[in-house]
């Protein structure tokens, strides 16, 4: 059952791996934002977690400790982010910026000597029988904890948000940090907070990408997966549950373009490979303009820097 | 405790000594960087910072530093107009390859013709080439209040894709073997296209008198143009910009349409001139260094001028010590970005003032 050379349930099951690194880091990034803070570092956070979880892989053999160190060095890295904007007061567009060129240039440093070695593999979730179904099977039951953990933390994040204090004092930090601030909360400690879980999930996203996506160690490796994730942002309007289903477009294109690609199709490979950028310009436009605008749903003080005058 | 308080008007030696006090620290903190990675800091610093300027290869390395600096100061004046309007172009390196793109593409075109009228159409090609690339997310951004970093941003990997098909498709050298890369620009093969060294040895190339003229033109520009005025106010208070009559879409259009033909400029003297002919990598990341540039030269043409010397120096010096250190290419990265933190955490200088509070004592 074969499409134009592209078999449709090998393609479900890999556009779920591939939606994997992007779902992570926006998920992140959805928190940053619903916090008031904008973090255009995703990119170097990413990057930076995939090189500190590709070294921490292979020298423990271990790739659970891989993607806890690739969350650690993304948060690590977003704390200079949280230090600059929310104690140094500094614009939180141009840090973000300096994050993504200061983490391409770390992680290609720390990435010396790393190239062409193999990581541990992550193992698939067994489930013994279940992954034989036909069709079924390679979808919902043939992937590694991973995928399954992305899903969670999209439901952790939407629960949170949605139903305890602590996702309605975010909340309330990111509509209006002066009203939040004047019932007793910390504003920049929460947003601190926040960050600091953007960072680690785009770590962790990053993570996934040289683990288990390529799985190896080159240059530039995340390929601008950072700021498609800031895009999904956009087009999920700040929902957790359409970060999923952004995610999956995207994961889905991206590897569409490339079975396109080996299955020798008559478009040119040059056209096929800037089909994601493409598709997230022509999604971003949909998404801002007209009736319903995102942009109603943005977090209205989003971007802005609070300083407590006393 | 450590308290910050607003200044009523923000403090003018800060405003100055701010980029001295980030170059310092990015100094300490990269002889840091250095010497975790083995080598000796100061030699380092000294390598990088002295070197190209008094050093016994100083008379080439002089000549390199504005071949670097040219386009960096070129991009950078254009992206800091837009930023003091608030509007963020961080797509200048596409620009810039689309400027290559177009502005070679013309003059391949041409080839062999010989007439002094190629380069100056040339030049025109490359800043539309530039001016078209930017419209594609102010348009986007004015008709459909699309964000223009993010659009901007996509069409930087968008352009590499049409750079990769130009050297081996539709630009490349047909006398070349099959090779990617198209003819070249430089020496005696194509005398009317080529942007050669203007004073031997000075590196000074058509770039180079660009940028110098584009950082006077946009100096008067901010000072003493009503539209420089605009600029500055529809940055600070977006609110009055608005009751002023500024209209923000045309600001929009304008400020990314400069930056953009500025960036399409830097990519196709470069690719004329310095890089010699159109490949699949001979964009270098100027357009994203650009950006620190830019902060570290205060939006401020004359600032950038100055900047983009000093960025020249870390680019000539890092390659320096790249070869005679063993110093890795990506240290320099690390310390470029570096210097941008600095700057954005020392600029609280500027509007605050650092309060000391005793126990007990407000």
């Amino acid at each position: 059952m074969d499409i134009g050379g592209i078999n449709p349930v090998i393609l479900v099951a890999s556009l779920m791996v591939a939606a994997v690194p992007i779902m992570l880091a926006a998920l992140g990034e959805l928190v940053v934002e619903k916090s008031g803070v904008l973090n255009l570092g995703v990119e170097g956070m990413m990057i930076v977690g995939a090189i500190c979880g590709f070294i921490a892989a292979v020298g423990t053999q271990s790739p659970v400790a891989g993607f806890a160190a690739g969350a650690a060095g993304g948060a690590v890295l977003s704390l200079v982010f949280a230090f600059l904007t929310q104690v140094m007061l500094a614009n939180q567009v141009a840090t973000g910026l300096a994050l993504t060129l200061f983490g391409l240039g770390l992680s290609s440093l720390m990435g010396q000597g790393y190239n062409g070695i193999k990581p541990p593999v992550t193992a698939k979730v067994p489930f013994g029988p279940l992954a034989e179904i036909p069709v079924l099977g390679p979808i919902v039951f043939g992937h590694d904890w991973m995928v399954y953990a992305s899903i969670a933390l999209v439901a952790c994040v939407w629960w949170v948000l949605r139903a305890t204090r602590l996702g309605l004092i975010i909340r309330a930090v990111g509509e209006s940090h002066e009203a939040a601030h004047a019932l007793g909360y910390k504003v920049n400690r929460i947003r601190l907070g926040c960050i600091a879980f953007g960072g680690a999930m785009a770590g962790l996203g990053g993570a996934y990408v040289s683990l288990v996506r390529v799985p190896q160690w080159v240059d530039g490796i995340t390929a601008g997966a950072g700021w498609i994730a800031l895009a999904i942002v956009v087009f999920a309007s700040w929902r957790p549950w359409r970060v999923l289903i952004g995610a999956y477009l995207f994961g889905g294109i991206s590897v569409l373009q490339l079975n396109l690609q080996a299955a020798g199709s008559g478009i040119p490979v040059e056209y096929l490979s800037m089909s994601p950028y493409l598709v997230t310009i022509v999604v971003l436009v949909i998404m801002s303009s007209g009736r319903g605008r995102a942009s109603l749903n943005a977090p209205a003080s989003l971007g802005q820097n609070f300083h407590a005058a006393r | 405790m450590l308290r910050l308080e607003k200044r009523p008007i923000p403090s003018r030696f800060w405003l100055y000594a701010t980029p001295v006090v980030a170059v310092l620290l990015t100094m300490i903190a990269g002889g840091l960087l250095f010497a975790l990675l083995g080598k000796n800091p100061a030699t380092v610093i000294k390598t990088i910072f002295w070197d190209p300027l008094f050093g016994e290869f100083a008379w080439y390395l002089r000549g390199q530093l504005l071949v670097k600096a040219g386009p960096l100061i070129l991009i950078a004046i254009g992206l800091s107009l837009g930023f003091r309007a608030g509007i963020w172009n961080i797509g200048a390196e596409g620009q810039y390859i689309m400027g290559a793109i177009c502005g070679a593409g013309v003059g391949l075109a041409l080839y062999p013709t010989e007439s002094r009228l190629i380069f100056p159409v040339m030049i025109l090609a490359g800043a539309l080439g530039g001016w078209a690339w930017a419209m594609i997310p102010a348009i986007l951004k004015t008709r459909f209040n699309t964000n223009e970093i993010l659009v901007s941003l996509m069409l930087v990997y968008v352009a590499e894709t049409i750079l990769a098909k130009a050297s081996t498709g539709f630009l490349r050298n047909p006398e070349g073997a099959g090779f990617p890369g198209s003819r070249s620009f430089s020496g005696s093969s194509f005398p009317a296209a080529s942007n050669p060294e203007l004073i031997a040895g000075s590196g000074l190339h058509w770039g180079g008198v660009f940028a110098l003229l584009m950082g006077v033109a946009a100096y008067i520009l901010l000072q003493r143009h009503i539209l420089g005025f605009q600029i500055k106010l529809a940055g600070q208070a977006p609110r009055a910009a608005r009751f002023h009559g500024v209209k923000p879409e045309r600001l929009v259009l304008l400020c990314m349409g400069l930056s953009g033909a500025l960036a399409g400029l830097a990519g196709m003297f470069e690719v004329t001139g310095p890089a010699g002919k159109i490949s699949i990598d001979f964009n270098v990341g100027y357009g994203f260094t650009a950006i620190i540039v830019a902060f570290l030269g205060r939006l401020n043409p004359l600032g950038i001028v100055l900047a983009g010397f000093i960025m020249a120096l870390t680019y000539v010096g890092g390659e320096m010590a790249a070869t005679n250190l063993g110093l890795p290419s990506a240290a320099i990265q690390v310390f470029q970005g570096m210097l941008l933190f600095f700057l954005l955490g020392v600029d609280v200088l500027t509007n605050f003032r650092i309060r000391t509070t005793l126990l007990g004592v407000k």
